[in-house]
């Protein structure tokens, strides 16, 4: 083969590449596979490989693109995507480069749901217990949903009926579209600013899941569990369930079930309160017989009944009180004769007079003083002897000291 | 309690105040005299919640926007409902 027929490698893939640029069935092809070797760059591309069971191809998704992604691609995946196939010149290989990518199988609006779910819920965002109580009584229900939709229409229908005591306040917002997932947050702050409501609904009716989307949103999840009012999630129909059902304090599968779980049923409550008014006269009466009982019982005493007997008793009490004081009286009287007794023998034991009556005489000198010693008086001393039934006056004679205790005088 | 203090009570004060007299009349501690005031009070309660649910006529009103921030609120019916859904 002449060398000025070869082609460079470069001439070569140009050419190859060209040739799969203008073929009209590759371009803008569907390939059906599963994704491998996932790398996401930071600058936002997506390089990876779509395969089956027996081959596989590069693919490249750019930023501007991938960025329209609902969900987040994951190894292992089973994907649709439409794309270009086309030659890298540089390496010689082929690769798709990627325009839109979806879930095969399910949508790729419920993987994004899922994926977004499972992500709060490890977070904790829909812990029960940081749920709030609903209130019982509701002064003032807040509603944001949109003016025009078959849902504000149910819940007041309900609200009304059940228990038009409650107010409505509306926060009128897009359920849908651009701008639904911002005017939903603003609602759920524009009554936590108010304080004009006890309670919040936020709901729409059924609709695609395209149509309820801004009810997946993760910063209308932060919004409802920063309200420090209770929310109640009320989207859809029953089978519905949205990341705002999850992150709500209620979950409601209509809007008119929303309203009754807002407020309380006007004729049940009437019917609690007549129950009230009955236990209260069952208490009541039960309160008067008791009142009747005691004073049955009172009636029944002896003072009541006999008061003859009552005074008969105090007449009674009386006497033996009188008795008893005379009794008192006459032992007192007699003890104290006792003690009279006792101490004037004693008074009689010690007194000089008896001693006296014994034969013995006192000696008292001129001035009264009774003479101790011989040594008082000397002779010539007029002194006065006391008797017992006398006094006689004699004149010393003689004075003589007993042996060893003075001299004689 | 007068009558002008329990047109003061907001719904849920009265059947706060009703549940209160309920537990004391329970209770049996209260001296007869004291539980007829009592009952005399919770039959009034009774009446007054019973007139509020009555006579209650839902209020319906509608957040405007009026600034950044500031809303307003407005009457919000039905016709009105229509009429912003035919624009």
């Amino acid at each position: 083969m002449p060398a000025e027929k070869a082609l460079s490698v470069t001439q070569l893939n140009e050419y190859v590449k060209m040739l799969l640029d203008k073929n009209p069935v590759l371009a803008g092809v569907w390939v059906k596979g599963e994704v491998s070797n996932l790398s996401i760059q930071v600058s936002g591309h997506l390089f990876f490989s779509v395969k089956d069971e027996k081959s596989r191809v590069a693919a490249v998704m750019f930023r501007s693109d991938a960025a329209k992604l609902k969900f987040r691609p994951e190894n292992g995946m089973k994907v649709l995507l439409k794309g270009r196939p086309s030659v890298f010149p540089r390496d010689g290989v082929y690769q798709i480069y990627v325009t839109a990518l979806e879930p095969d199988g399910v949508g790729a609006l419920y993987i994004a749901y899922e994926q977004l779910r499972k992500r709060l819920e490890q977070e904790g965002l829909f812990d029960e217990r940081m749920k709030k109580p609903l209130p019982k009584i509701p002064t003032s229900v807040g509603v944001i949903t949109s003016p025009t939709g078959a849902a504000v229409r149910d819940i007041i229908n309900v609200t009304g009926r059940r228990f038009p005591y409650a107010g409505i306040v509306l926060f009128p917002s897009q359920v849908q579209g651009d701008g639904a997932e911002a005017d939903l947050i603003e609602g759920i702050r524009c009554f936590n600013r108010l304080r004009n409501v006890d309670v919040i609904i936020i709901g729409r009716g059924g609709g695609s899941i395209e149509d309820l989307w801004a009810f997946n949103s993760e910063a209308l999840a932060r919004e409802i569990r920063r309200s420090q009012i209770p929310v109640i999630s009320a989207v859809g129909h029953e089978t519905d369930f949205t990341i705002c059902d999850f992150a709500a304090d209620r979950r409601a599968p209509t809007p008119s079930a929303g309203a009754e779980l807002a407020v309380p049923d006007s004729a049940e409550l009437k019917r609690k309160l007549g129950n009230v008014t009955a236990r209260m006269q069952l208490l009541l009466s039960k309160e008067l017989i008791r009142g009747r009982d005691r004073l049955k019982l009172l009636s029944q005493s002896r003072v009541l009944t006999d008061p003859a007997a009552y005074l008969r008793d105090r007449r009674m009490l009386l006497l033996s009180f009188s008795k008893d004081m005379e009794h008192g009286f006459s032992a007192a009287v007699s003890d104290k004769k006792n003690r009279y007794l006792r101490l004037s023998s004693v008074l009689e034991a010690v007194s000089p007079l008896k001693i006296l009556a014994k034969g013995y005489s006192a000696v008292f000198g001129e001035d009264g003083k009774l003479i101790r010693s011989v040594g008082e008086i000397g002779i010539g001393d007029e002194v006065s002897f006391r008797m017992a039934d006398g006094i006689a006056g004699a004149k010393i004679t003689s004075v003589t000291e007993k042996a060893g205790r003075g001299e004689e005088k | 309690m007068s009558v002008t203090e329990e047109k003061k009570l907001s719904f849920e004060e009265a059947l706060t105040r009703l549940e209160e007299i309920v537990r004391l009349l329970e209770k049996g501690e209260v001296p007869l005299d004291d539980s007829l005031t009592l009952f005399e009070e919770g039959v009034k309660l009774v009446k007054l919640c019973g007139t509020r649910l009555d006579e209650a006529e839902q209020k319906i009103t509608m957040l405007v926007k009026k600034g950044e921030g500031e809303y307003e609120s407005e009457p919000f019916t039905e016709n009105r409902t229509k009429r912003t859904a035919d624009q």
